[in-house]
């Protein structure tokens, strides 16, 4: 899997860098602005993009912008947006063209390599990574919605899992239970909240993500 | 503010076909009590002049007996008496203009001296050196001089014209009897008809009542030219605004530097002592025991997550970055997008204010948006941004269940501390059972937008 980097911080993305390497992607370009990740994303036309918000030279939200640019240029792109910090408004932002292969993460999720990692192959296969923190604030906004408040404490936790983009076999890992249980929860979240059930993973993490942000 | 009948403290619009004829009925009454004010303020001065009169000629020449010493000290105590008076009915004059005239007067005095330590003969010099070399003072009596000879007589045109005028309309009936010319001079209204009288007496009447609320607003801009502050005087109370002001901020400001140490401190600094402590023992157990050492890494990374999770409430509390990345418009947005109750945002910024503008303005709605989710049982909040004149105007509102109030709480007190400090306001509307409407103004110039680099 080939990937380019978008970082300012020479430790971070020299970290990174040696992060995925170590487990097998491959970097193709490590760029510290977004004018570098423009030129590399078209020169390279790498599987993901993984870009930092704060982007030289006004150090604002240059990264995002640069993103949702490198996105226009080549549709489809999948891009992983990396935050010292998350706003729901980027999330829209992000999500907005709704075809998937998103992520948008806090930087300290890469001191959890594998879990990292795994986040990085869901972007570039056209997967949602949304941060916990994203998510809970979102579950918080919808905690007086009626039909949220139906659901169970264990419905809160599948749907919560799923809105930040995890499979149904990642969910039934991350909840210790089997993954025929979780699809009995998904089903009867999607019933509740009167949501179109759909096979496909993506589609049904932004139809949860649609409806939580509406 | 303009002084018009449709002032904003004046008499509400009443319904019907002739609503001046109810305004001009209250302006007259409130003609009554502002000329009694005035007369009331010109004989405290007589009283005042008399006393003094007495006082001088028991200290001249003339035989001083026990009763004319009597007479000295019943005058001693009423000069500072009188004194008091026509301030305070300076005061209530300056009070009703604001709220009957809508022509607000502030009030120019110096602050009272506080010594509460010093002894009653030192308090009550330094109190009648306050009262008589306050330039205020003066300029009190000299309303009450001024007002008592020439303005009393404004106040009380629109009452006077309506009684002239009713006392027209029924002359003709008593004519006869009252007004019988004496023989050999013209009748009192000379070859004319008497019922003459009536149109003219309604004619002065209804004059009196449409132009009252005007000549009320006439009669108080005469004494805001006495009773206002002078230009030195608004200087000095400019003055003393900064420099509050000024006072509070350097407070404010090192108060937050402190709190920001302290959670340095305690927080991310301590987590980091910890980790490295953690990671020298995971680094002792590596040879003997890898799965304790793997346990301490564990603990060691949530410990960096934990710290880190402190960092970024610490910056969101010192600059949000959303702020700094897209302005006030757009991290209210966000500030919105993260409340548990539906909030819509109208927002009409053309351009940027000044960053410590901004920031005061994003904090102050944030802290009042925390205050509706936490105390006002809401379910919606509308926010209303806008440049206008100069200002920056923002509006919360929510339809929870009201009786907020600056005066206890100190999160609005905060907010207005922290506006006052760029000369911004905070208005509050708070009844019982809601709805709570919070407005801001903050004097500002917005910057051009920001053009975007890709």
């Amino acid at each position: 899997m080939r990937v380019v980097i978008a970082e300012d911080l020479f430790l971070l993305r020299d970290g990174l860098t040696r992060l995925l390497e170590a487990y097998g992607l491959r970097v193709t370009a490590a760029v510290d602005n977004g004018a570098g990740l423009l030129a590399s994303v078209i020169a390279d036309r790498p599987d993901v993009a993984i870009v930092d918000v704060r982007l030289p030279p006004t150090f604002t939200d240059e990264g995002l912008r640069a993103a949702l640019a490198a996105r226009r240029e080549v549709p489809g792109l999948p891009v992983l947006v990396l935050s010292q910090y998350v706003e729901q408004l980027y999330a829209r932002e992000l999500l907005a063209d709704g075809s998937g292969g998103i992520g948008y993460l806090l930087k300290d999720r890469v001191s959890d390599g594998a879990q990292f990692v795994e986040a990085v192959r869901r972007v570039a296969g056209g997967g949602t990574a949304m941060d916990p923190e994203v998510i809970a604030r979102l579950l918080d906004r919808n905690s007086a919605d009626r039909a949220v408040a139906t659901l169970s404490p264990r419905e809160r936790e599948v749907l919560g899992l799923m809105a930040e983009g995890r499979s149904n076999a990642a969910i039934a890992q991350r909840l210790v239970i089997t993954e025929r249980a979780v699809a009995k929860h998904t089903a009867s979240i999607f019933l509740r909240l009167g949501l179109q059930p759909s096979d496909d993973d993506n589609r049904r993490v932004l139809a949860v993500l649609a409806f939580l942000g509406r | 503010m303009s002084a018009g009948a449709q002032t904003p403290g004046g008499p509400a619009p009443r319904r019907g076909r002739w609503p001046w004829i109810g305004e001009g009925a209250v302006a007259a009454a409130r003609g009554v009590v502002l000329c009694g004010l005035a007369l009331a303020g010109a004989a405290l001065l007589a009283a005042m002049v008399l006393a003094l009169g007495t006082l001088f000629r028991s200290f001249g020449p003339a035989p001083s007996g026990p009763d004319s010493f009597r007479l000295a000290v019943v005058a001693a105590a009423l000069i500072p008496a009188s004194l008091l008076g026509v301030r305070w009915l300076a005061g209530q004059t300056r009070r009703l203009a604001g709220t009957w005239c809508g022509v607000p007067i502030a009030a120019g005095y110096r602050p009272a001296p506080r010594d509460a330590e010093a002894g009653f003969l030192r308090r009550l010099r330094d109190r009648a050196g306050w009262l008589l070399t306050d330039a205020a003072t003066w300029r009190d009596l000299l309303w009450a001089a001024v007002s008592g000879c020439l303005g009393w007589l404004l106040a009380l045109a629109p009452a006077g014209l309506v009684v002239y005028g009713l006392i027209g309309v029924v002359l003709p009936s008593l004519g006869d009897t009252l007004h019988q010319p004496a023989p050999g001079r013209t009748p009192y209204l000379g070859s004319l008809p008497a019922w003459l009288a009536i149109p003219a007496g309604i004619a002065i009447a209804a004059a009196g009542l449409r132009a009252g609320p005007r000549l009320l607003a006439a009669y108080a801009t005469f004494a805001r030219s006495m009773l206002g502050p002078t230009r030195q005087a608004e200087l000095a109370l400019r003055v003393r605004h900064l420099a509050q002001t000024r006072a509070d901020t350097i407070d404010s400001g090192a108060a937050q530097m402190r709190r920001i140490e302290r959670d340095l401190h305690d927080g991310a600094q301590a987590r980091l002592v910890a980790m490295g402590m953690t990671l020298d023992a995971a680094d002792q157990l590596l040879d003997t025991s890898p799965a304790a050492a793997r346990a301490l890494l564990a603990e060691a990374r949530a410990a960096s997550a934990k710290a880190l999770a402190e960092l970024r409430d610490l910056v969101r509390g010192i600059h949000p970055p959303v702020l700094a990345d897209r302005g006030l418009a757009e991290a209210v947005h966000a500030l919105a997008l993260d409340m548990p109750l539906r909030v819509h945002l109208a927002s009409e910024l053309p351009g940027r204010p000044a960053a410590p503008v901004e920031s005061a303005a994003y904090f102050a709605v944030s802290e009042l948006l925390a205050n509706v989710s936490k105390h006002a049982h809401a379910t919606q909040a509308w926010i209303d941004l806008r440049h206008e004149a100069g200002m920056l105007r923002i509006g919360v509102t929510d339809d929870g269940t009201g009786g907020a109030d600056p005066a206890r709480g100190t999160g609005l007190a905060g907010i207005e501390r922290r506006l006052a400090a760029f000369d911004g306001a905070l208005a509050v509307s708070s009844p019982p059972g809601g709805p709570t409407v919070v407005n801001m103004e903050l004097p500002c110039a917005l910057s051009s937008p920001k053009t975007s680099s890709c």
